[in-house]
């Protein structure tokens, strides 16, 4: 979230697309209802189906999964050619008047630059102009055709309304009306909050959705405000401290990146990452970078990281391909390219598509680890449980190893939550049987690794051996020594320009601008600097106190960055540094005390003066938010619609016959999976897997009081389609893909309609997903039997949310 | 199990409740099903501070689950997909169990003694210990709420966590409800929250949107907000004017003149006692109409004066296995606490 859950409240609008905020998030959703209570907002909900988030919303539109770019490209191309945008704003605080570079373009879908034997792109067109004094050029007048302005405007030309209507099934007539709602909010002083889930990342197109989003909120001058944002609901509680920390295949801690295979040079890594200003004076934090990776390897390498050695940077992992994502691990598993597999609180079988190839990919395992609460339907994969897993054991050698972990209440520890607040918990009791925390199991096994390799030697045995590994039970590290060793620490005194000590050696740092890149202080990941300081661990906090009014409570538990909870909060404020309206006031500059100040920790220089001219989006190089995504992303710098890989529409209406424009040309498919997709005319119905409030993913299919609420699988089907197989509700049916079958009971919905794309009538079928065959509900299908196994271009997730099937009665 | 001292009505007793406290507000939950979500921690909650666990069941094609109400499950949502003449469609979702009646038909049915009882606060319970499993309550329920258990015999409904109240706690699902769809406090409070609410959904373009606490029953210690409160059945066949069974006043015939009996007894060593203890405070207003006769339909016009009105859950006595009120209303200021 670039904003918080509290801060929902403030919104005047409220856009609930990409997710079931009520039905994934019933907790954070009360800040849904609050808004709706007591700031009069309104409540819209866009999804495939009637939802529970639709059951208490005043505003609704169905729409046919995996074509939200369609809707808000729509939008885009509505606000500015009916000028509803927020234009001091757009003009001062994105990129919309700088110009991009003549041989960028877009033609028949494809973005320049385009190679289709690899699919991918060369992004070097995609990027600004740059003037003879080395920084981008700009056009305050955005007129210039080749301004960012321009361009946005004349990629979305082509989504009018009526072209946004025959993709995405939405009725022109409710597609305008909440166009009109939406627009509403550029004025200064309302905003939208946009609230999204899996419902865009699961897409092959997902992190364009997103973007989109993200463009339509600056448009309308809404980020950094109170109430606006693009705020991403997490899946999982802990999911945002997965990627806070690097767990990602190409991803180190605190979201810096793994070296490609090709970048060997330790000076040219850097530099490549310390991007520096390309508009004057911007404040382009990232060229901080070496301090950060150089506390990161003093953290992991102490003494034997040294400026000599480029602090170990030989000794880091350099990726031969993009991503290690789960796709192409299970890709080389089930090709044996793979003899063991780690599975630590994850549940393969159930979570990655395309069953019948994950079974096949564990299959060809020597080894499988499972560190897990749960007895996982992974952990049985083996195991025969009749049609619900029809396997033969007698043909499957991989040994299974099961390591019983804590469950979150067994352990101490932080959970970073989706607002980035990292939220310290303590024990509520032990674990039982033989059952240990995490961290003592990666512990011990790591201590046994360094082991043999001190006796035995290796192939390349110096990361392991040195690296730090100090805490005072070595097989157990506790969560208060880890968390310490993420803020980090002070190596030796700092001093400031005038010599004094502004931090003795051994001292918790307080934040991360106290960081150098000369190996002074440590740092395990420089985002989470400030969560532990000399005043003790901050994400044990609980005051809930509000000075402001504004629901920002900054003394309850700590957030990343800097404990600002509210990102980009300096846009809160006009260029002269003033609130946008007296009802949005959050952080604003202050002339009697020279600084910023407000409800927020300021996301900014804090005494940098409006008359500086310095931009609020100081993580870019610009300073300015980017309507041109330049070259961040690999499918393209404006997001664009493309149909899901299984769609019920034959081609893409926005570029009729041009095959290679039908699905993300950018998006990775290996051979065989392109293979299992399957034709409209086998697979006619649009599908879609979704999780329901009675559950938690396939975890709680194991608490009784869960399965009583929710006891049994099923999918929901309209009415129409109903009668089309001879259903009623409650009948038993058989749901088909190209690559499996599940069978559930049906539930037979007016909430599900069908929608008209083009002269073709596409009915829905939602798939609820969290049965399967061990635990205490009843045994079920895994539905990812269903889905298909490609991912979104960017981030490889899995495309859960847009496929097609076949259903019948069972 | 409460405080007796708080009992002011007793299923099939006629001895006079206990009378030296008063000052009891009487207490409601409201539920306001326009920012009902339908995620049901309330019942979950509900299961975790009862103790209760019901089967395991099937899904019947609906998200209703456990499907209806059980010995196990004092408290379900109901899913009710409406869809109005112009094709606009509504997931309206309500969650269903005891009301509390202040006229409740459970506790007139009832004739095993002490076996339902009900609190000056307003809360309708169940003294399991007393019951004999006979099912009138269910027959006296207007909103079919009471379920006999398989495994002893004996009816069980919400207590409106009794328990939890009595220690100056709200119920166990008012805790859990993530949205604040359902608040609790004293009725006269909530009446005040569901007028407000009310009010920002008419703003909306609910015109009938309204607060059910029906009459018929003498208002509710349950009451909904509504956002169609003029055709409350769409909300999976809530009443629109429920009263309690003609059975039940069909049962009473039977049993009356035992009761009337029970009632001469009564009045008898009322006076014994006045002969050999001497004079006794008595209320006002006490009433003996058990055998007055008059219908369930138009008891509440029978009531005493000021500020016990018609609608007045507490309007007075109008059955003889009621028997009595605690303090007189009319002692209480007009338009006071309740």
């Amino acid at each position: 979230m670039t904003n918080h859950w509290v801060d929902i409240r403030n919104a005047n609008l409220i856009l609930s697309m990409g997710g079931n905020s009520a039905e994934a998030h019933p907790v954070g959703f009360r800040w849904v209802t609050e808004a709706i209570e007591h700031n009069n907002a309104e409540l819209i909900t866009i999804d495939p189906r009637f939802t529970r988030t639709g059951a208490v919303a005043q505003d609704k539109a169905f729409i046919r999964t995996g074509t939200d770019i369609a809707f808000l490209g729509g939008l885009i191309s509505y606000l500015i050619e009916t000028d509803q945008i927020q234009r001091e704003y757009v003009l001062n605080y994105t990129d919309a008047a700088l110009v991009v570079r003549a041989d960028f373009g877009f033609e028949d879908g494809i973005f320049s630059g385009y190679d289709e034997s690899t699919r991918s792109y060369d992004k070097q067109s995609w990027m600004y102009e740059m003037g003879d004094d080395g920084f981008a050029r700009r056009d305050e007048s955005l007129q210039n055709p080749r301004c960012v302005y321009q361009l946005v405007r004349e990629h979305y030309a082509r989504y009018t309304p009526a072209m946004v209507s025959s993709i995405t099934g939405i009725p022109v007539d409710t597609i305008d009306r909440i166009w009109r709602k939406i627009a509403a909010t550029a004025v200064p002083d309302r905003t939208m909050t946009i609230l999204y889930a899996l419902g865009w990342t699961q897409h092959s197109i997902g992190s364009q959705i997103i973007r989109a989003a993200a463009m339509v909120q600056l448009l309308l001058g809404n980020m950094g405000l109170p109430g606006g944002g693009v705020n991403a609901l997490r899946g999982h509680s802990n999911i945002q401290g997965l990627t806070d920390l690097g767990l990602l295949s190409q991803l180190l801690p605190g979201y810096m990146s793994l070296a490609s295979a090709k970048e060997q040079d330790y000076d040219a890594y850097i530099d490549k990452r310390a991007k520096q200003p390309t508009v004057e004076g911007q404040v382009s934090y990232w060229q901080h970078y070496e301090k950060f990776h150089v506390s990161l390897m003093k953290s992991w390498y102490g003494d034997a990281a040294t400026e000599g050695n480029d602090w170990c940077y030989e000794w880091l992992p350099k990726l031969e391909r993009p991503l290690y994502d789960v796709l192409d691990t299970f890709e080389r598993m089930s090709k044996g390219e793979l003899n063991g597999y780690f599975c630590q609180g994850f549940n393969p079988l159930a979570s990655f598509p395309d069953r019948a190839k994950v079974t096949r990919a564990l299959s060809s395992l020597k080894y499988l680890v499972v560190m897990d609460p749960l007895n996982t339907e992974t952990s049985e994969f083996w195991k025969n449980y009749g049609e619900y897993n029809d396997v033969d054991p007698s043909q499957i050698d991989t040994e299974v190893f099961r390591l019983p972990t804590c469950c979150f209440a067994e352990d101490d520890g932080s959970i970073v939550n989706s607002a980035r607040w990292l939220q310290w918990h303590w024990a509520a009791q032990p674990p039982p049987g033989e059952a240990r925390p995490d961290t003592q199991i990666m512990g011990e096994l790591f201590l046994k690794v360094k082991q043999l390799y001190l006796e035995e030697g290796g192939v390349f045995p110096d990361p392991i051996v040195n690296l730090t590994w100090d805490y005072k039970i070595p097989g157990e590290p506790k969560a208060e020594e880890l968390a310490r060793e993420f803020n980090g620490r002070a190596l030796e005194d700092l001093t400031d320009d005038e010599g004094n000590v502004t931090r003795r050696a051994d001292e918790q740092l307080s934040g991360f601008a106290e960081l150098t890149a000369d190996g002074k202080t440590a740092a395990g990941c420089w985002i989470f600097t400030g969560c532990w300081t000399e005043d003790g661990n901050m994400m044990a906090r609980r005051d809930n106190s509000d000075p402001y009014g504004t629901g920002n409570t900054l003394g309850w538990a700590w957030a990343w960055p800097m404990n600002r909870r509210v990102l980009y909060n300096r846009a809160s404020a006009d260029v002269q540094g003033r609130p946008w309206g007296p009802n949005k006031a959050f952080v604003w500059w202050s002339s009697e005390q020279s600084r910023w100040i407000g409800a927020d920790v300021p996301d900014f220089p804090q005494q940098s003066a409006p008359s500086e001219g310095q931009m609020p989006f100081i993580m870019q190089p610009e300073g300015v938010g980017h309507l041109f995504a330049a070259q961040s992303m690999v499918d393209g710098p404006f997001p664009e619609h493309y149909e899901p890989f299984e769609s019920p529409v034959p081609q893409n209406l926005l570029h009729p016959g041009k095959e290679r424009a039908r699905n993300n040309p950018a998006a990775r498919i290996f051979d065989g999976d392109r293979a299992a997709l399957g034709k409209p005319e086998d697979f006619p119905h649009a599908a879609t897997t979704y999780r329901l409030t009675e559950h938690f993913h396939y975890w709680t299919k194991h608490a009784e009081l869960n399965a009583i609420v929710q006891p049994q699988q099923f999918v929901e089907i309209g009415e129409g389609l109903a009668a089309d197989i001879g259903v009623v509700a409650g009948d038993w049916v058989k749901v088909s893909s190209n690559r499996g079958f599940i069978k559930a009971v049906a539930v037979v919905t007016k909430r599900m309609r069908p929608m008209m794309i083009g002269d073709k009538q596409v009915h829905h079928v939602g798939i609820p997903l969290h049965w399967g065959f061990t635990g205490v509900a009843k045994k079920g299908y895994l539905v990812n039997a269903l889905t298909p196994f490609v991912g979104d271009a960017n981030t490889q997730t899995p495309e859960y949310k847009s496929f097609t099937v076949r259903v019948e009665k069972a | 199990m409460d405080n007796s001292q708080n009992i002011i009505a007793r299923s099939a007793t006629t001895t006079p409740p206990p009378q030296v406290r008063n000052d009891v507000e009487e207490v409601a939950k409201l539920i306001d099903v326009s920012k009902c979500i339908g995620c049901k921690a309330c019942q979950v909650a509900c299961m975790e501070w009862n103790d209760l666990r019901d089967d395991v069941g099937d899904c019947h094609g609906t998200y209703d689950n456990p499907r209806d109400l059980t010995a196990e499950s004092w408290t379900v949502m109901r899913f009710s997909e409406y869809e109005s003449n112009d094709g606009n469609l509504e997931w309206l979702i309500r969650k269903d169990g005891c009301m509390h009646c202040a006229e409740p038909g459970c506790l007139e049915a009832c004739p095993a003694p002490g076996a339902i009882v009900q609190y000056a606060n307003g809360i309708v319970d169940f003294d399991s210990n007393h019951c004999i499993g006979c099912g009138y309550c269910i027959t006296g329920c207007p909103f079919d709420i009471p379920r006999i258990s398989e495994k002893d015999n004996k009816s069980y409904k919400c207590t409106l966590c009794s328990d939890r109240v009595n220690a100056g706690m709200e119920p166990a699902c008012v805790k859990t409800c993530p949205t604040n769809c359902i608040e609790f406090g004293t009725k006269k409070d909530m009446l005040a929250r569901a007028e407000k609410r009310v009010g920002d959904l008419k703003a909306r373009g609910f015109r009938d949107a309204g607060i059910y606490d029906p009459a018929g029953v003498g208002g509710t210690h349950v009451m909904y907000v509504l956002h169609h409160a003029d055709d409350p059945n769409r909300y999976a066949g809530l009443p629109k004017d429920p009263r309690i069974s003609p059975l039940v006043g069909a049962w009473k015939g039977v049993t009356k003149p035992i009761m009337s009996a029970i009632i001469g007894i009564t009045a008898f060593a009322g006076v014994i006692h006045y002969v050999t203890k001497g004079p006794k405070e008595e209320p006002e207003n006490e009433p003996h109409d058990g055998d007055d006769g008059t219908p369930p339909a138009s008891r509440g016009d029978s009531a005493g004066s000021g500020a016990a009105s018609g609608t007045d859950p507490h309007s007075l006595g109008y059955d003889a296995t009621r028997t009595s009120r605690p303090a007189s209303d009319a002692q209480r200021p007009p338009g006071g606490d309740r």
